[in-house]
């Protein structure tokens, strides 16, 4: 246990040194998320959304899943170039705990997402954005638990195919359809009933919900109680997906 | 006990197509100390049986011993004991000399103030002190496989295998990395095991060889065992003795395709 710690913390240095020596790669996810809050968030003031609080309380927590969302799925796209190096088999043949292969990279994944959603949460701030603490920090806690699910998945798969080629569009056939029938954008309460269950069947949706009921203060709710066991539950899957892959990688 | 035995070791590999089997049964012993070459053909098995005894790959059949520890029960430890160089070496190349071997040492369990010493040293022994604050993609490619070469020894492994170890270097360089190797087995009993298709590097460095063909092995001994029993004399060359085994030599492509 405390060698599966130790390794996981050289792992972590390691990918953490890698992050902070790339400006580019510490900034970059937050784009397109900003780009919605500058340019499409404005746009929703003074529409009826049907729920709590301003447009502001339900755009910001769907644009910190979609930064998770979108930023952690393509993580896998560093390990394909590291495969081919020759890096990842380097590491498994050492004795280091394969386990801490994988959550030394998510954990660093994890970070730099939750750093990019505290600067975006900051702008939104300044926008006009007004909510609890409580709020905001739950909504963090999601922003993290999604990015570690994502990115072992994502992981996972690059490990299991051999080029970029392959590996960038299976993502975007994911992540779009995630984004849209998660109601990241718009609640989903808003559409027609079939499209409203339709999303049910998408687990990303139960995280939307909950981390808007922490926006405007809701912490005992249905909705909160079904994101964190979806989100939890989802973690704990794609980490022990992840983990046998490294295993197994015959790559 | 030697430091490597292998019984029936095979890996077949199932495709679309079928069932392929990489490795079919190989049977070898390495004693401690000695530089073992595994000898063959592109495609014959001989990447695939390295990938077994160092657990990257689980055989599908037989067993093995590596390092004292059982190759299926122990890979943990067979891990711990020996070190693994690949073709492709397996160093980042934004990552600095100095920081990819303390990391190795790491991920060894050696302790931090032990790994960056132990960094310092290889250093000095395989030429590399002066380098170690540079980029690894910044290196020569002799000084790279010198490099590749200190990762796998980060830890004093029992038993190094390495695959492939010169290809893609000059004469100079090739010569220069097979007494290294030699002079690491010398000074600290290690045993070798590397993979080769170039038969002056098999003759020059190896003190045994195992000829593996189509996933079996088909010859062993000392080089010159090997060309007195196959080509007649201890002075015919290797490659008469490696053409009467396979009936092809060892670095044959296929031949290349009619283009349409």
């Amino acid at each position: 246990m405390s060698t599966t710690l130790s390794d996981t913390a050289l792992v972590f240095e390691r990918y953490a040194r890698q992050t902070l020596r790339s400006k580019f790669q510490i900034l970059f996810g937050i784009l397109m998320p900003l780009l919605y809050l500058l340019f499409f968030g404005p746009l929703l003031t003074g529409l009826p959304l049907g729920s709590a609080g301003s447009s502001w309380q339900v755009l910001v927590p769907g644009l910190l899943l979609q930064l998770a969302l979108f930023g952690a799925s393509f993580c896998g796209f560093a390990i394909i170039i590291e495969k081919n190096h020759g890096v990842v088999e380097r590491m498994r043949v050492t004795p280091v705990s394969r386990l801490a292969l994988l959550l030394g990279r998510v954990l660093r994944d994890a970070l730099l997402f939750v750093f990019q959603a505290v600067l975006l949460v900051l702008v939104a701030l300044a926008m006009g954005l007004r909510a609890p603490l409580a709020g905001l920090l739950i909504g963090f806690g999601f922003v993290a638990l999604l990015v570690v699910s994502l990115a072992s998945l994502s992981y996972a798969l690059a490990l299991k195919v051999r080029t970029p080629q392959e590996f960038g569009p299976v993502i975007n056939a994911l992540t779009m359809p995630a984004m849209l029938l998660s109601g990241l954008m718009l609640p989903m309460a808003l559409g027609p009933g079939w499209l409203d269950a339709l999303s049910h069947l998408m687990p990303l949706r139960y995280l939307v919900d909950a981390v808007r009921d922490a926006y405007v203060g809701r912490y005992a709710t249905a909705h909160m109680l079904y994101g964190v066991l979806v989100a939890l539950a989802l973690a704990a899957l794609a980490v022990t997906v992840g983990t046998r892959v490294f295993r197994k990688a015959g790559a | 006990m030697p430091a490597i035995t292998a019984s029936g070791l095979s890996r077949t590999f199932q495709t679309k197509r079928g069932p392929v089997e990489a490795v079919r049964s190989v049977d070898l012993t390495a004693e401690h100390g000695e530089i073992l070459g595994l000898l063959g053909p592109n495609g014959a098995g001989k990447t695939t049986t390295l990938r077994m005894l160092t657990t990257l790959l689980p055989p599908t059949g037989g067993t093995a011993t590596v390092a004292g520890c059982d190759l299926a029960r122990d890979p943990a430890g067979v891990r711990r004991r020996t070190g693994y160089v690949a073709q492709s070496g397996g160093v980042d190349p934004t990552v600095s000399v100095r920081e990819e071997l303390v990391t190795q040492g790491r991920l060894y369990r050696l302790g931090r103030s032990e790994a960056v010493a132990r960094a310092r040293e290889l250093a000095a022994d395989l030429g590399l002190e002066g380098l170690l604050d540079r980029k690894t993609a910044a290196l020569s490619g002799g000084q790279r496989r010198r490099l590749d070469l200190a990762m796998g020894l980060i830890h004093r492994p029992e038993v190094l295998f390495l695959d492939e170890p010169t290809t893609g270097l000059d004469p100079g360089r090739r010569a220069d990395l097979w007494d290294l190797v030699r002079r690491i087995r010398d000074e600290h009993g290690t045993t070798v095991v590397l993979t080769t298709h170039y038969l002056d590097e098999a003759d020059a460095l190896a003190d045994r060889l195992v000829v593996i063909d189509h996933g079996v092995v088909v010859a062993e001994g000392p080089p010159a065992a090997l060309k007195e029993r196959y080509a007649g004399s201890a002075a015919a060359s290797l490659q008469d003795a490696f053409l009467a085994l396979t009936g092809r030599s060892p670095a044959a492509e296929k031949p290349a395709p009619l283009s349409v």
